[in-house]
């Protein structure tokens, strides 16, 4: 039975903040592939493409036949727990502050034995479900979970060391303008965040947003991601209790190259998307990176709410997704200046939003609902890139095969 | 085709440097000071060596071949074993092959390691790749996270108790009791075992062994040479070695002697029970129970059986790991890959001192090393007989 974590107390001001360390990010280049599965929740081994035999620890070779071709393919995560121990001494200072800490052996059904993390749910000899989970170095690591759900689950603190959970935490929604800014302040409470801030920018102008939020229990404050001075002065306010912070600041207009007259939409565009996020990033950063052990409200993520356009560009938002692809760049170099610290860089990948500014686009398109459930659910997985919607599925897909084919398709969809 | 004997071809000049907790000194010094004493003993000068051998985890950035330079040697055979605790059977191994095809008049095995603060903690931080991608990440219990699971898993298959590797550790104690260069001096009981600060469940404090600095050499030559130089000797009628075994198995219950170990009572043309004294690797007592079976002293499985009706201790029926072994005398890096070896070629040459077991003229001793995942990938063993005391 897990224990249900409990509200943290107040924060004695007196106190040293416990600084982060991190487990042990040091990888060779074949354990990348188990990363990168992990950032999108897939549980993926290394499969031999000649013979078949799946493979962990990752090699260079197949242990098997010798063949060099070897994808990381999904595979079952079910498996058996063999053997067990809690570690009660680490020399490594994270491990340390956290023992006891339980390691398990499991033999999955796909074949391999891997030595993992164990869920303190798991009994003995166990059914088990793998998951592949990046830890707080920003690395791919293995948890073996009860095969069925139990109480308090995500309470584990092995798992909660591994997830983003708003479960107890304080969530920054920066501009609580974006029409989807209800829909989130509502699915984070709902997900138990105890506390969800909204930011205002031009407070001077009605929020049509204002009471919808109120209603989710959202507070309200002044925040515009344009004005260094307004970030800087919110950062100095909740910089120190924002344990998540979500990114929905977002300058949106249609038109490519030729369809505008001009630079300033862009610059209007590149000021809030790009330069706002590095704002924020400057203001808001450090202080989380400061805080990434403290405690049930530690400071854990950032969500960043991209056009899936970002990665490969499509004309009829054409300037708007250039925008989106500077801030893309610059969270991933967010995500590696943040990894030190532990603290996550999640990107929410969205297909064309259900609004005003995409009202002439076919359907389908994203939901304010979907959205905040792929976020939520993005946060309780500790992920760090979100597909959300049909069509930003669609596209990843066709982006992994061939990135260059979606440019030219993309290309031509603009025609219609 | 049957493997050829190693007629002719000797062990001699057994040299153990007392370990230390710490030290400030370099592996080099350690691995000098044990050479030193193996060729004074043997009346040789350092130019003259022509044949050496060198296990050592903590050389770098030199290499043996460094460490020629360093030392003023100038072999002609030279040999790097990197296996950890198989290292000293293995160098034997390679060492009277070369002896007895004369590639070599006289091959120096030494093993040396020092133990400086904090150096555990980095050896174990680069150990291997395995480990860095698949081992380290999950919780970094270090070996003994590693080996809490195998006794884990051994507990549930055979049900061993705790009180059956306590029975190991305390009788390894009572041997190091007379040993006086052994690391740990307070004899140790069994409640104590018992009650002591868990370390990784199941095991505790003093199934682990104490990283200690130190260093173990032994000379291979001619057994005419022994002879001339008057230098007791011990011959060698058997020895197997084997890495990777059992992939399939899920989990480590055995290790790569039962590969061979037909093999290994055939060369030496005689069975377990005319075994005087068993050194086993003990870096945990779950290894030695695994070594008394895959060795043929018990069924598999039977070890808890086995040690609760004999007695390890030196006077005991069934002498093991006489000088206290790993547990006791501490685990000196490499040279923990020599210290059973060493002790063995003491006992059946009748030079054991105070812990010699009476009588005693054949030894079996074995090797096992490299916890490169999640199992050790290294065994060996030897069979070593003397003219006993």
């Amino acid at each position: 039975m897990t224990t249900p974590l409990t509200p943290p107390p107040r924060k004695d001001p007196l106190k040293r903040t416990v600084s982060p360390t991190q487990p042990p990010g040091i990888r060779s280049r074949a354990a990348h592939g188990l990363t990168a599965a992990a950032a999108e929740g897939r549980f993926a081994l290394q499969t031999c493409a000649e013979c078949g035999t799946v493979q962990y620890p990752p090699r260079d070779a197949c242990c098997n036949c010798l063949s060099v071709d070897l994808p990381w393919r999904d595979v079952s995560p079910a498996g058996t727990l063999l053997a067990e121990t809690t570690v009660q001494t680490s020399v490594r200072l994270y491990f340390r502050e956290r023992t006891p800490w339980r390691v398990g052996s499991v033999q999955l059904d796909a074949g391999p034995v891997v030595i993992c993390h164990v869920h303190g749910d798991v009994v003995p000899n166990a059914r088990v479900h793998l998951r592949n989970l990046l830890d707080r170095s920003g690395q791919g690591v293995i948890l073996a979970l009860p095969e069925e759900r139990t109480d308090h689950m995500a309470d584990d603190p092995e798992l909660r060391a591994m997830s983003s959970d708003p479960h107890l935490r304080r969530v920054l929604i920066t501009d609580g303008r974006h029409p989807f800014a209800p829909d989130l302040a509502a699915a984070l409470k709902a997900a138990g965040a105890t506390m969800v801030f909204a930011g205002e920018p031009e407070t001077w102008l009605p929020n049509p947003n204002r009471a919808a939020l109120e209603a989710a229990g959202a507070e309200i404050l002044p925040l515009d991601v344009t004005d260094t001075k307004s970030v800087e002065r919110m950062a100095g306010e909740i910089g120190g209790k924002a344990d998540i912070l979500i990114n929905t600041a977002r300058f949106l207009r249609p038109g490519g190259v030729l369809a505008r007259g001009g630079t300033d939409v862009a610059r209007d565009e590149m000021n809030v998307n790009y330069l706002g996020l590095m704002r924020l990033a400057q203001a808001f950063g450090p202080a989380m990176c400061g805080r990434t052990a403290d405690g049930v409200n530690s400071a854990v993520a950032w969500v960043n709410i991209l056009s899936v356009y970002a990665r490969t560009n499509t004309p009829a938002y054409g300037c708007f997704n250039a925008s989106q692809a500077a801030a893309l760049s610059l969270a991933q170099s967010m995500r590696a200046e943040f990894r030190a610290s532990g603290l996550r860089v999640m990107n929410v990948y969205t297909g064309p939003t259900e609004e005003d500014w995409y009202q002439p686009l076919p359907p389908p398109k994203v939901t304010g609902t979907a959205l905040a459930r792929s976020v939520i659910s993005g946060l309780q997985q500790g992920l760090e890139d979100v597909w959300c919607g049909d069509v930003a599925k669609d596209f990843n897909e066709r982006f992994r095969k061939d990135p260059k084919v979606l440019e030219i398709e993309l290309g031509q969809e603009g025609g219609e | 085709m049957t493997r050829q004997p190693y007629d002719g071809v000797v062990l001699a000049a057994p040299v153990t440097i007392p370990y230390t907790r710490y030290s400030t000194e370099t592996a080099h010094w350690w691995i000098a000071r044990a050479l030193r004493a193996a060729l004074k003993t043997a009346d040789l000068s350092p130019k003259s060596l022509d044949g050496l051998s060198v296990a050592s985890f903590t050389l770098f950035p030199d290499t043996p071949v460094g460490l020629t330079q360093h030392l003023g040697l100038s072999p002609r055979w030279l040999d790097s074993v990197p296996m950890g605790g198989a290292s000293g059977v293995v160098a034997l191994r390679r060492a009277a092959r070369a002896v007895q095809a004369g590639d070599a008049h006289i091959v120096a095995c030494v093993a040396g390691d020092t133990n400086h603060i904090d150096s555990f903690r980095r050896l174990l931080s680069s150990f291997s790749r395995f480990a860095m991608d698949a081992g380290y990440p999950y919780g970094y219990g270090g070996p003994n996270a590693n080996f809490a699971l195998l006794t884990d898993r051994y507990m549930q298959e055979y049900g061993a108790t705790r009180e059956d590797f306590g029975r190991i550790c305390v009788a390894q104690r009572d041997n190091a009791l007379r040993n006086p260069h052994a690391v740990m001096k307070k004899p140790l009981t069994l409640e104590q075992y018992l009650s002591a600060r868990p370390i990784s469940d199941p095991i505790a404090l003093f199934d682990c062994v104490m990283p200690v600095a130190g260093s173990e050499a032994y000379l291979v030559m001619r057994e005419e040479d022994a002879q001339r130089r008057s230098l007791p000797y011990a011959r060698i009628c058997s020895t197997i070695e084997r890495h990777n075994a059992h992939t399939a198995d899920p989990i480590q219950l055995r290790g790569g002697w039962t590969v061979d170990i037909d093999e290994l009572w055939e060369m030496a043309g005689c069975t377990p029970a005319d075994i005087d004294l068993l050194q086993t690797y003990d870096d945990y007592p779950v290894i030695s129970a695994m070594q008394i079976e895959d060795l043929g002293f018990c069924p598999k499985g039977e070890a808890p059986q086995f040690i609760r009706d004999h007695d390890l201790t030196i006077a005991g029926d069934f002498p093991h790991n006489t000088s206290g072994g790993q547990l006791s005398a501490g685990q000196a890096g490499a040279a923990g890959g020599f210290i059973g070896l060493v002790e063995a070629i003491r006992q059946v040459t009748g030079t054991a001192g105070p812990t010699q077991v009476a009588g005693a003229k054949r030894a079996a001793v074995a090797g096992f090393g490299m916890i490169n995942y999640d199992r050790g990938l290294c065994s060996a063993a030897a069979i070593i007989e003397g003219q006993g005391a």
